[in-house]
């Protein structure tokens, strides 16, 4: 049974008060603690020598640097055992690197049976005749999601630092970075244009036949992030918002890694019951993935460059 | 094709020790980016090509610009020396 509690009694509770506190009604601390602006620190003229004359002071008649016997031989020392120790390390290293097989020989302990399988029933198993595409997409898709989502909660960490709110953006406009930078530069633009069509078509092309040729879904992404960095640092950001903004932003992300944790979720169900699998595989991922690389790219300058997308 | 690979772990070594030698940050990164562009041909000549593609394009293009855009940010970039005095060390050209 539960009853409605009169509206007095309610507010004498601890939940009453959570609530407010959590609606940002009355602040818990104004009012009942001393609070202070932090005053910005200038350090006068007199502090400055008075330090540079109390170290000066430290440095000859304290430690006494210049007949300090002790001290001499010890700083001798620190160098030439560091320079050792470097030596014996980098010899150390090197003796190592002796006793490794050379490359492509066929005798080698990685030459076992996993890789021999791979090779063998890559194509058969997952469709993909790139043998690398077949092992990141397929048997081991869980791994390239963890990737992914490494890539998700990176940006969403960088975006909690340097997000800055719209309003400042749109105050400081023009005291913004891009003030000091020239503005229409000809080569820059020029160049801009024509390369940037070939980098999204390059990184496109890459994305799509990750499963026949080398390249993938995080290569090609990240040509497509590096055409669009090209692209707003010739034609400034108020062109690329035409086609690229937040809420693009923020939906071809979610969309594009819940999608992704679908169809990874599907092949292993699948696959650990022996299953038909009905989706062609590998593409898919390659170009959920892809786009997921390609926005973290972009996000990342455009979060360093002006704190906001 | 021995030669090449020699001269070109040669240029690797090179440019590894000389990044961490430079004084001017504007220069290590360039130096970096030089490195990344020899370590993607290294792939190709060890026969993987799809780590040649990652590298050119995540190690030379996007790490050294977003290397770049924070220079920038922490006005580490700097100009020539006789051009130090201004007041203004980025010109506004409108």
């Amino acid at each position: 049974m539960s009853h409605i509690r009169k509206q007095n009694e309610y507010e004498k509770t601890p939940a009453f008060y959570f609530f407010r506190w959590l609606g940002g009604e009355k602040d818990a601390f104004v009012g009942n603690m001393e609070m202070h602006p932090q005053k910005e620190y200038v350090e006068e003229e007199a502090t400055i020598e008075e330090r540079m004359r109390d170290r000066q002071q430290a440095m000859t008649e304290v430690y006494d640097r210049a007949h300090n016997k002790e001290l001499i031989f010890f700083n001798k020392l620190y160098k030439a055992l560091s320079v050792i120790f470097c030596i014996a390390i980098a010899a150390v290293l090197i003796y190592a690197i002796s006793y490794l097989p050379s490359v492509g020989e066929a005798e080698k302990p990685t030459n076992n049976i996993v890789s021999e399988t791979y090779i063998k029933d890559g194509y058969k198993d997952t469709g993909a005749v790139n043998v690398v595409t077949a092992m990141i997409l397929s048997y081991r898709g869980f791994d390239t999601f963890g990737e992914t989502t490494v890539l998700f909660i990176a940006t969403c960490c960088v975006t909690i630092m340097l997000m800055v709110d719209k309003d400042k953006i749109r105050e400081n406009k023009d005291s913004n970075d891009r003030g000091f930078e020239p503005r229409n530069d000809a080569i820059l633009q020029t160049v801009a244009s024509l390369l940037v069509p070939m980098v999204f078509l390059f990184g496109i092309y890459s994305i799509l036949n990750g499963s026949m040729s080398p390249g993938g879904g995080f290569s090609g992404g990240a040509m497509i992030g590096a055409g669009m960095i090209l692209y707003v640092a010739a034609f400034g950001f108020d062109k690329m918002e035409r086609f690229f903004n937040e809420n693009i932003f923020k939906i071809v992300r979610v969309v594009a890694l819940s999608c992704y944790g679908c169809i990874i979720l599907y092949y292993i169900l699948t696959g650990a019951y022996g299953m038909e699998c009905l989706l062609p595989q590998g593409e898919a991922g390659e170009i959920l993935s892809g786009s997921v690389t390609a926005c973290t790219i972009y996000a990342l300058y455009a979060l360093f460059r002006r704190g906001g997308l | 094709m021995q030669i090449f690979n020699v001269i070109l772990l040669g240029f690797l070594v090179v440019c590894a020790v000389s990044v961490s030698f430079s004084k001017n940050l504007l220069n290590s990164i360039l130096i970096y980016m030089s490195y990344s562009l020899i370590m993607s041909i290294i792939w190709i000549l060890l026969e993987s090509p799809d780590l040649a593609i990652t590298e050119a394009a995540v190690g030379a293009g996007v790490t050294s610009v977003l290397f770049f855009v924070t220079l920038k940010k922490i006005h580490a970039l700097q100009q020539a020396p006789e051009e130090e005095e201004n007041d203004e060390p980025y010109q506004k050209t409108e």
